[in-house]
């Protein structure tokens, strides 16, 4: 059994994504699963697949809503699909939208899907607030309690602290580091200068907005018509800034480290909301319903390293062997699309697929070698585009996959960077 | 044949109602006289303690009275006897030895709603079929086997007279609320219940019809007292008058039947006024005419569209919209309504913004009315995809154009939609005005386009036009006659001319109400007028509501097509001229406040007549003579053109269309009420006197004179 037997590849046909707005803007009040609906039901109509054809629905998300936790069937459950398709979903942090569709290219390569849906969803102007454990406790406590006595003393208990909600932060629970101050981190261990980061941030901006304005970016977004009053609808990321300067950017202060630091909200993603959906079919069910492949998976790697280390530096160890799995070199590479958390963790990840260091903890004997930076992120990152994190990876797969298709380019190469020292790699070959 | 099986088991009879080759069940004499048989049976047998009612048909219990046998009734005295029979056969029920438990799981209506308030206790299934409702007023008559007497008992006088004088269903939640039921339980266990219950009454752990309504402050104030009693019944006829204006006879009879309950000196008697009542019903006009209605409906249902062999309709498991404007948003409501997906495309995103913002707004009524759930919204509204680009198009049965009424816009979109479409799709156009000939003439594939004439808003009104021409498939016509019934429309099929049928016959009738204008009639004597004969709102405040600018438009592309008799009136087209447009504009015949609000004639409109401001009395009669024949007349030449296929589909479209007086059946029907004879008299009469030849009687109306022929048989059953 192989993913690359002829006729049983795994074949994407279509990718949408709604557009990407910052958190509290825009999209706000539209919670993940309403922006994985979007998605999932443009993806149906545009790729124009029979929505009872599919066999299965896998879904993204790092953040699930407490009263709805598994986004991928209340997707699926969507009067548009007989309700028997079934669904899952998966948390791999930033990687959680790449978990799903490896999940569903799996069951397709172990013949027990021939069409799939995947991709991922997140809100981030929806977290859950969560009571402090003092409250909770007390609350459970109380709901037990038979008599209004022990209803009263269950809350007796409480501090004025417990009464302090709670909300996720972007830490790593083992090490208490939080995402920028990993960058930061890795900017120092790495050598990467502001300036680097500020060029990288600029040029991530500058590509995206030359992909809206020619409209390649705008064709993956299906327009959302935005509540309450529907006036209007939002066709195009609002992240992405046409006008920024590096003189603009160089102005901006260090957030993580005031004093020594380099990492900018300038030149890290922001907070985002989007979501965004693949269509995966098996190559000889796609050539005999008369669908078009737009690119064939062909191989895939994860990875992983300590947290404490260099938190967002495992797409360093998932590529080589990703690119190992497919049997080709980045000399075979014509494009590569690479997940920006930080500006910094790109140029780290960049430098470390040159060291030798880096290619024998991977298990290579070379290095992967320098990446052509005209081939890298031509269409702008997550820096510029958003990072709504259960979904950038189905984006990443979508834009890939076009933009190879546009260039006549046969293999591109992606990887996605992910909290608790994770990486991810996937080769994708043109149709 | 054996509609009704009985079983018995540990002394309870379980009596099963399924009426053999019918999908619901219905009391036809022979349904009655098999019942009777059974009482008789389980009285006598002493073993026998208590006895369960329940229906073999899934989501039925029963539909009401088969009223095929109401057309049998020659007199006054046959129905009042069928009313009787039935009276005795509920007093068995409700008063013999054995306690009968209604074990009601699906439609209650009517008979059948009579029958379970007869049986001394009530269980119902939750279930969205479960519905309670005497719908009797609805065909002109009232309820005739006890439902004016037992159910104001039941749930009390305001309940009662809410559903005895609307017809409206009730859905069991709210039946339970009423106390019309007593106890509410899942479908899987009816049937145990029922029985447990039957026990139950037999050994005396309950009582028979104990009354379970809500007696709060309101009841015991209205309800529960003689005073409060003759409020109500007072309130209730001025509504009724108010909002009947008089024209159905029915909803009288009904609240002097419930009145009769309270005063009447005995049971007896309240119950022998119903069946009095009952019959005088049975033998009015309205009960014909709205009879007739229900019947050609129902035909209509059954029709596929075209004569001959029907090939099967194509399934349509998603449609696409273009336009998203108030057509475009409203026909893409009522189809996600039915659970089919919409891709839903216009030019610009704010557009398609904008017409899902319609659309939610025509769903959100289902959810504020609670006849639909959260849930059931959000599942609505996600069944619309917006687009700006022919993307989704490829896998389309049905696409249907709501764009704007421009010949080459149309055209243009029709190009577009077939260049992304299959060989197989149909194109549907929504046109008022424009010919579909002319618009299919760009199309590569003409024999896959078809009019489909939708009526404003769409969620409302009943009636779509499907517009045929010479060159379309036969399974086209199936298919969009089908997926108009799926989308709850009635259906007509007309052939492709200027105004198609309902359009064209309105012309005339709003010119001539024009012409009354010129002549010097004042607007509101016209709309009281034709208000007075029954039509829902008179001609010229429809010109307002339409809009002048639509109004004058279509005005114009009829008296092009038809010339001097559809010449418009001076009145239209000077108001017009001076800029009014009726309640869009704030101004036209009437005058508006700023929220819109009609407040009676803008005085200062007759300044642009030469009539000027001195105007003229006319008797209504003459003006309604004028307005109707004018309409009656342009109905017969189009059944002479072949435009509508027969007097039937004229009738229902005249009526669902435009709001022609029910209780008249419709233009043919109104002929045919009159006299064929007569109404030619009457029209060369006008003829003799107006110019034009607009009252020139159709050929068609002259041959049947010569004949004394009618439309319909005078039986008033639809073959």
């Amino acid at each position: 059994m192989s993913i690359n037997e002829p006729g049983k590849r795994v074949a994407i046909v279509a990718g949408v994504r709604t557009p990407f707005a910052k958190a509290g803007t825009t999209l706000r009040s539209l919670s993940a699963i309403e922006l994985g609906k979007l998605a999932v039901s443009e993806l149906v109509h545009r790729s124009d697949v029979d929505p009872a054809a599919v066999d299965l629905l896998a879904f993204g998300t790092v953040i699930p809503s407490v009263l709805a936790p598994n986004i991928a069937r209340e997707i699926a459950l969507m009067p548009l699909f007989p309700k028997g398709l079934q669904a899952w979903s998966v948390s791999r942090a930033c990687a959680s939208a790449n978990q799903a569709i490896t999940d569903a290219a799996d069951q397709i390569a172990l013949g027990h899907a021939t069409i799939a849906i995947a991709g991922g969803a997140e809100s981030l102007s929806n977290v859950p607030i969560l009571h402090s454990r003092g409250f909770s406790d007390a609350l459970v406590a109380a709901s037990k309690a038979k008599t209004l006595a022990q209803r009263v003393q269950a809350f007796s208990k409480i501090r004025a602290k417990d009464f302090i909600p709670i909300t996720p932060a972007i830490a790593e629970p083992t090490t208490g580091e939080t995402m920028g101050q990993s960058a930061e981190k890795m900017a120092k261990i790495n050598g990467i200068t502001r300036e680097e980061q500020d060029r990288f941030a600029w040029a991530s901006h500058h590509n995206a907005q030359v992909g809206t304005a020619d409209a390649r970016l705008t064709a993956e977004i299906v327009p959302v018509m935005l509540p309450p009053a529907y006036e209007t609808a939002m066709t195009s990321d609002n992240g992405i800034r046409a006008d920024s300067t590096l003189e603009q950017l160089a102005a901006l202060k260090p957030v993580f480290d005031r004093r020594y630091g380099t990492v900018t909200a300038g030149n890290a993603s922001p907070l985002t909301d989007g979501g965004a959906a693949v269509l995966l079919v098996r190559e000889d069910t796609a050539k005999s319903l008369g669908m078009k492949p737009v690119a064939y998976i062909r191989s895939y790697a994860y990875a992983a390293l300590d947290p404490g280390e260099q938190l967002l530096q495992a797409p360093v160890l998932a590529a080589p062997v990703a690119l190992k799995r497919a049997g080709l070199t980045l000399k075979d590479i014509d494009l590569v699309e690479m997940h920006e958390a930080f500006a910094a963790q790109v140029l780290s990840n960049l430098r470390g697929f040159e060291s030798r260091e880096w290619a024998a903890r991977a298990g290579m004997s070379e290095p992967m070698g320098a990446v052509d930076r005209d081939r890298l992120n031509v269409m702008g990152g997550s820096v510029a585009i958003g990072h709504p994190f259960g979904a950038t990876g189905a984006r990443i797969t979508t834009t890939l996959m076009n933009e190879l298709a546009r260039r006549d380019g046969q293999f591109g190469l992606m990887t996605v960077c992910a909290a608790g020292g994770l990486g991810f790699s996937m080769v994708i070959e043109r149709a | 044949m054996t509609a009704v099986t009985l079983e018995v088991t540990d002394g309870v009879a379980v009596l099963t109602l399924d009426l053999p080759g019918e999908s619901v069940n219905k009391f036809t004499p022979s349904v009655i006289e098999e019942f009777r048989a059974l009482l008789t049976r389980i009285e006598s047998d002493q073993a026998i303690t208590a006895a369960v009612l329940i229906s073999g048909k899934p989501g039925n219990f029963v539909a009401g009275a088969d009223i095929d046998q109401f057309l049998e009734f020659r007199s006054a005295q046959d129905a009042q006897q069928a009313s009787a029979l039935g009276h005795a056969m509920m007093h068995r029920i409700e008063k013999g030895r054995v306690p009968v438990v209604a074990a009601v799981d699906g439609a209650c209506l009517g008979g059948g709603l009579e029958l379970a308030l007869a049986c001394s206790y009530r269980v119902a299934a939750e279930t969205d079929k479960t519905v309670f409702a005497l719908p009797e007023v609805q065909l002109g008559l009232i309820p005739g086997a006890g439902g004016t007497q037992r159910l104001p008992r039941r749930v009390g006088l305001q309940a009662a007279l809410d559903m005895i004088l609307t017809g409206k269903n009730v859905r069991a939640k709210k039946a339970l609320k009423l106390g019309l039921i007593d106890e509410l339980v899942h479908p899987a266990i009816l049937r145990d219940i029922a029985i447990a219950r039957a026990r139950d009454l037999a050994a005396g752990r309950i009582a028979r019809q104990q009354s379970n309504r809500h007696h709060g402050a309101r009841e015991l104030l209205l309800d529960d007292n003689p005073i409060g009693r003759a409020v109500v019944l007072r309130k209730a006829r001025e509504t009724t008058t108010k909002k009947s204006k008089g024209h159905y006879p029915a909803l009288y009879a009904a609240l002097d039947a419930v009145a009769a309950g309270y005063h009447a000196g005995s049971e007896e008697q309240g119950y022998a006024e119903e069946a009095r009542l009952f019959g005088e019903m049975a033998m009015t006009p309205v009960c014909r005419e709205l009879m007739f209605l229900f019947y050609a409906t129902t035909a209509l249902k059954k029709d596929p569209g075209v004569t001959g062999d029907a090939p099967p309709p194509l399934p349509v498991d998603r449609i696409a919209v273009i336009g998203s404007g108030f057509m475009g948003a409203g026909i893409a409501a009522v189809t996600v309504m039915k659970g089919i997906p919409v891709r839903f495309k216009d030019t610009e995103a704010a557009r398609v913004a904008k017409g899902i913002g319609a659309i939610r707004d025509v769903l959100r009524d289902g959810l504020t009315k609670r006849r639909i759930t959260r849930q059931q919204f959000e599942d609505q509204v996600g069944l619309v995809s917006g687009t700006v680009r022919y993307t989704g198009f490829g896998r389309v049965p049905l696409v249907i154009e709501a764009v704007f009424e421009d010949l080459e816009v149309k055209q243009g979109v029709l190009r577009e939609t077939e260049s992304v479409t299959s060989d197989a799709a149909i194109f549907a156009t929504n046109t008022s005005t424009i010919p579909i000939t002319q618009i299919a003439s760009a199309a590569r594939r003409p024999e896959r386009v078809i009019g489909m004439h939708f009526f404003s808003p769409v969620h409302r009104m009943p009636l779509l036009e499907v517009i045929v021409t010479p060159q379309v498939a036969p399974e086209v016509v199936t298919t969009v006659v089908a997926f108009g019934r799926r989308i709850g429309k009635t259906v007509i099929v007309v052939n492709d001319a200027p105004g198609f049928f309902v359009n064209r016959i309105l012309a005339p009738y709003v010119n001539e109400a024009g012409l009354l204008l010129d002549e010097g009639v004042a607007v509101d004597a016209i709309d009281r007028a034709m208000s007075a004969f029954g039509f829902p709102v008179g001609p010229i405040q429809l010109i307002d509501e339409v809009g002048l600018d639509i109004a004058g438009k279509s005005g114009a592309i009829m008296a092009e097509a038809f010339g001097a008799r559809m010449r418009p009136s001076e009145a239209l087209t000077k108001v017009l001229a001076a800029g009014r447009l009726g309640r869009k504009g704030k101004q036209g015949f009437y005058a508006y406040d700023e929220a819109g609000k009609r407040e009676g004639v803008d005085e200062s409109v007759y300044r642009l007549f030469s009539g000027g401001s001195a105007r003229v009395e006319m008797p209504a009669a003459d003006i309604q003579r004028r307005l109707s024949l004018a309409m009656v007349n342009e109905a017969a030449r189009c059944l002479d053109e072949g435009v509508v296929r027969s007097a039937r589909d004229g009738d229902v479209g005249a009526v669902f269309g435009i709001g022609f007086p029910p209780f008249r059946g419709g233009p043919f029907r109104h002929v045919d009420a009159t006299g064929v004879s007569e109404v030619v008299r009457q029209l060369e009469e006008l003829d003799a006197r107006h110019a034009g030849g607009r009252f020139s009687p159709a050929p068609v109306l002259r041959e049947m004179a010569t004949k004394n022929a009618r439309f319909y048989s005078t039986d008033g059953r639809m073959e």
